[in-house]
């Protein structure tokens, strides 16, 4: 294609227009830069190239949603009365007028019934913080599966996983209105706090100054949810933008995309102007969400009663997972030495969530450890492409889903017409065999893909032409991938499969400290040894002789049957078969 | 127009026995709106247009604000609300204008080629490395740190210690537990009551099966029961612990003596409290007098003591004595005989 590029629109020359005379933002950065002498910083940033993919968003929009929620929730401040205080209800929802509420409850209501716009920034703050923490989760899985976590990034996962601190900021908001499920929430957690030895009741009594209610805790939770935590979540992610500037986005392996370089639109304007727009595109689908989707009606929960509870009763949905380990745990409650050990609540619900948490904190660390690589990466794996990483985590993800269906066993009972006790039985043993199949059948499955990629370099992609040979065979028509493709799929490491190590020195004795080197070589075998590896130089041009050889014995064909014109000897410019 | 792509000649390949070659960036492309005039154009009207809707839907959302009623006519759309539809609405569009005008301006109008930055490993320099350290221990070196090891040890004391009275200082966020868990405000001769409007009630109100919520009478003083005057914050914490339910079956459902002891023609009194985290226990089965606990389903035989048959909860529902006074009204023997509620480390273990 040629075109006339004296006819490319202004924007798009590739000199820069030298400046006639100062510009009124030149005249502006040079007044800043008197003062604040940004200029040698900017030099570079203002142009920071950031590549582009779809799911490089997923962050995108936890952040922005956090800004919504911010927005929103000072909103909410203004009215809101963080007291316990008991006051009659005298607004203008009928069927609670006269009742005896909190003045927090009669604030939420007076947010949703009696102040203009108020409804929908408490109902735009609760969509907020369900996008928030569902855009976190699913990022942080992006970033694993890709890899994207390997050094130098390991610091900004650790970071990325401090963030999940946001679901309790979640509970935190969730009990403020102080409705029926959030006194429901508030008095689980204090028996949750209950269960830990030794401390528990100094600590139940101490966050709610006394016993459970008290009159202290929803003034306290409201400290933690306005400033505490959203204070600690505003210095983490700021931490976590600095540190991703200054190690630049990773990228996915691409002609002229490598490890060394990084490509994609500046900074100024493409990639501020996409990503600001999209900051509007997630203010507005919000505001239209609160508009149009209800939520967390506390009006019709009613105010908090201890002797109140509705059937059915769930927490927000991240909130599920956990609740689902304490449903389905086993009622082993211990007497030791006088003293009562609630091992059926201090394990699902103290120990579990914090288990998983370090773990997840860990897998960068794990994974390095056991592969011994100390390169720093900045191209994207596939997820096929480390079949273990990928199974690791849907492993988890597994655990998790589980757990969190068993939060709605009630739920699944009703719709299954199954007995609860059969559904919590089942899932006992399906929260330890379905990671464990998930692990199995997810490696697999990324080993044979990786085993057709193989192919697909070596032999072409599939036309879905069928051949027929003079003897009567039959075979698919394959035709090489482009460069292109084929430079795409290749751009990536080989795994260096373990060499085991010699477990005894030359006189048969077992080498000191050779142990942790076992322990380690089985673990590297298990990680690669079954991966595939991408073909050699040598075995893609013998395989390439091979097709070649083939379209030779073809060659006979001269006129073309429907599809044949497809054989690789004509052109084929024209034609349409199917996009790849 | 190659020559934007040159830079890629001078991009090392990264992968030690690369089977395919890089081929460098692909070239770059055109969009009709570089170069047709027309495009680029029809292109910025789009873009202005945008912009121009978002002005619309704000000028709406303050005409909605002021024209739609909330209080009275919260209900209206859907259960949400005109205001708040509209509000929301006309926010969201608002808001998704600019957005979308934004990115189709980036799209269509802004440069689109895609520029190339080298990285540089994010550790520093050898020298840099070399020269922070040797500043790093001139540093340590001329405060003699290593030198003192009094001073520097007392230092380090001082600042651990430090942490104490920020701990110390939370002490007054509540006062100790005591024996608090331990004790309801039941007490002998205390009559059963129903919740809400607190009337005493008679072993005839109840039918067979009948689940009823119920207090003890303390919470509902008046000049004539004569106790004590209990509001806000005590009458809360009161009632989360004395919350009861009443169960009717028949004498001989009953399989524990200890229940049946305690149990007044049929009539057992349980803890409404769960004994897994603390929720209010509601859902009855009439036939098998089994009570079912909403927030995790353990479920306790009311015949036989409270004992778990399902679920996560840990040890029996605790069962209040129960007894009939001269008037015929039901009464407890006693406080109940050990914590009601979930599970603590000072309770004794059952
Ligand atoms: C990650 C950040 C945040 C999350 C996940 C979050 C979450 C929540 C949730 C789920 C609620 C319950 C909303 C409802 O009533 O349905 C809530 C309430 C509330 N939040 Fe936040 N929030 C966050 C940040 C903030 C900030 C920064 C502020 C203020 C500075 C704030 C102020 C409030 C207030 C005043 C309420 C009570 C209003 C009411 O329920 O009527 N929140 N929050
Ligand atoms: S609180 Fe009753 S089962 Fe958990």
């Amino acid at each position: 294609m040629s075109i006339d590029t004296s006819k490319v629109a202004a924007s798009n020359t590739t000199t820069a227009a030298t400046a006639k005379k100062p510009s009124k933002a030149g005249a502006a950065a040079a007044w800043a830069d008197d003062r604040l002498g940004l200029a040698t910083a900017m030099k570079k940033n203002l142009r920071k190239v950031f590549p582009d993919h779809w799911s490089f968003m997923l962050g995108e929009i936890a952040l922005w949603s956090f800004v919504v929620l911010l927005l929103s929730g000072v909103f909410l401040t203004l009215w809101f009365t963080p007291s316990m205080g008991e006051v009659t209800y005298q607004g203008s929802y009928d069927p609670l007028r006269g009742v005896t509420v909190s003045e927090a409850y009669n604030s939420a209501l007076k947010l949703s019934f009696d102040v203009r716009g108020g409804l929908l920034m408490r109902q735009m703050h609760h969509w907020a913080a369900m996008v928030f923490i569902a855009a976190m989760m699913i990022h942080l899985l992006r970033v694993y599966f890709t890899g994207a976590f390997r050094k130098p990034r390991e610091l900004n996962w650790v970071i990325g996983c401090l963030l999940l601190l946001g679901t309790l900021e979640g509970f935190t908001g969730y009990s403020l209105p102080d409705d029926l499920l959030s006194g429901t929430g508030i008095r689980a957690a204090d028996g949750f706090m209950k269960s830990i030895p030794l401390v528990g009741s100094y600590l139940s009594f101490f966050l709610f100054d006394g016993e459970f209610p008290g009159d202290a805790i929803i003034p306290r939770l409201f400290t933690i949810h306005v400033l505490l935590i959203p204070g600690l979540l505003l210095a983490l992610i700021a931490a976590h933008m600095l540190l991703l500037v200054y190690h630049k986005h990773t990228q996915w392996p691409g002609p002229g995309r490598t490890e060394q370089n990084v490509v994609g639109f500046p900074m100024l304007p493409v990639y501020a102007a996409k990503a600001g727009g999209f900051f509007f595109i997630v203010f507005g689908v919000t505001a239209l969400m609160g508009g149009l989707l209800s939520i967390n009606p506390v009006w019709k929960f009613g105010p908090y009663d201890p002797t109140k509870v509705t059937a059915g009763s769930q927490p927000d949905w991240y909130m599920g997972w956990p609740d689902g380990a304490l449903r389905i745990m086993p009622g082993w409650e211990f007497g030791i030495f006088g003293h009562t050990f609630p091992f059926n609540v201090f394990l699902p619900i103290i120990v579990l969530p914090g288990l998983m948490f370090t773990i997840l904190l860990m897998l960068p660390f794990i994974e390095s450890w056991v592969t011994g690589d100390k390169r720093d990466h900045h191209l994207l794996e596939r997820p096929r492409n480390a079949p273990t990483r990928t199974a690791v985590m849907v492993s988890l993800m597994t655990f998790y889903g589980l757990m969190w269906a068993a939060g709605g066993n009630d739920i699944i009972a009703i719709k299954l017409h199954a007995s609860i006790n059969q559904i919590t039985y089942f899932m006992r043993a399906a929260v330890f065999i379905g990671p464990a199949i998930a692990f199995f059948i997810t490696r697999r499955w990324c080993i044979s893909l990786q085993r057709h990629d193989n192919e697909t370099l070596l032999h072409g992609y599939e036309t879905g032409i069928i051949m027929r040979s003079p003897e009567g065979g039959y075979s698919e028509r394959h035709l090489p991938i482009s460069d292109a493709r084929a430079y795409t799929m290749t751009a990536r490491q080989r795994d260096e499969v373990p060499a085991l190590e010699a477990e005894t020195d030359a006189n048969g004795v077992p080498t000191p400290g050779s142990r942790s080197a076992k322990v380690k070589s089985k673990l590297q075998t298990l990680m690669y040894a079954d991966n595939v590896q991408k073909p050699t130089q040598e075995e893609l041009e013998e395989a390439h002789h091979h097709v070649e050889h083939e379209n030779e014995l073809q060659a006979g064909l001269d006129h073309a049957a429907d599809g044949h014109q497809f054989d690789g000897h004509h052109l084929v410019d024209e034609e349409h078969l199917r996009s790849h | 127009m190659s020559d934007q792509n040159s830079h890629d000649d001078l991009v090392p390949s990264t992968f030690e026995d690369e089977p395919i070659a890089n081929p460098g960036l692909p070239p770059h492309v055109w969009r009709p709106t570089d170069v047709d005039p027309k495009a680029e154009k029809r292109a910025e009207r789009q873009v202005a247009a945008m912009f121009g809707l978002s002005i619309l839907c704000a000028i709406l959302f303050m005409v909605s604000y002021f024209a739609f009623h909330v209080g009275s006519d919260w209900n209206t759309i859907g259960g949400l609300g005109a205001s708040n539809v509209a509000l929301g609405v006309f926010l969201g569009g608002a808001l998704l204008f600019i957005g979308i005008g934004i990115i189709q301006w980036a799209r269509k109008l802004m440069g689109d080629q895609e520029i190339v930055e080298y990285r540089h490993p994010a550790r520093s320099p050898d020298e840099d490395r070399e020269a922070t350290l040797a500043a790093l221990n001139a540093g340590l070196e001329e405060s003699g740190i290593g030198r003192r090891p009094l001073v520097r040890n007392t230092l380090l004391g001082a600042v651990g210690i430090l942490a104490l009275p920020a701990i110390v200082m939370l002490r007054d966020l509540g006062p100790l537990p005591g024996d608090k868990l331990n004790h309801t405000i039941w007490r002998r001769g205390m009559r059963v009551v129903r919740d809400v409007v607190g009337t005493p009630i008679k072993v005839s109100d109840l039918e067979l099966g009948d689940l009823v919520n119920a207090l003890p009478e303390a919470l509902f003083p008046t000049q004539e029961n004569g106790y004590p005057e209990i509001e806000g914050v005590e009458l809360q914490q009161q009632k989360v612990k004395a919350a009861v339910i009443l169960n009717r079956m028949l004498p001989e459902e009953i399989v524990s003596e200890q229940t049946l002891n305690w149990s007044v023609n049929g009539i057992v009194c349980y803890s409404k409290i769960c004994t897994h985290v603390g929720c209010p226990i509601s859902l009855n089965e009439r036939t098998t007098h089994h009570l079912l606990c909403p927030c995790h389903q353990s479920t306790f035989d009311l015949t036989d003591s409270g004992k778990v048959i399902f679920g996560p909860a840990g040890h029996a529902l605790p069962q209040l004595p129960l007894a009939v006074d001269s008037d015929g009204y039901l009464i407890a023997q006693s406080d109940f005989t050990e914590p009601v509620g979930p599970s603590f480390w000072e309770r004794d273990p059952s």
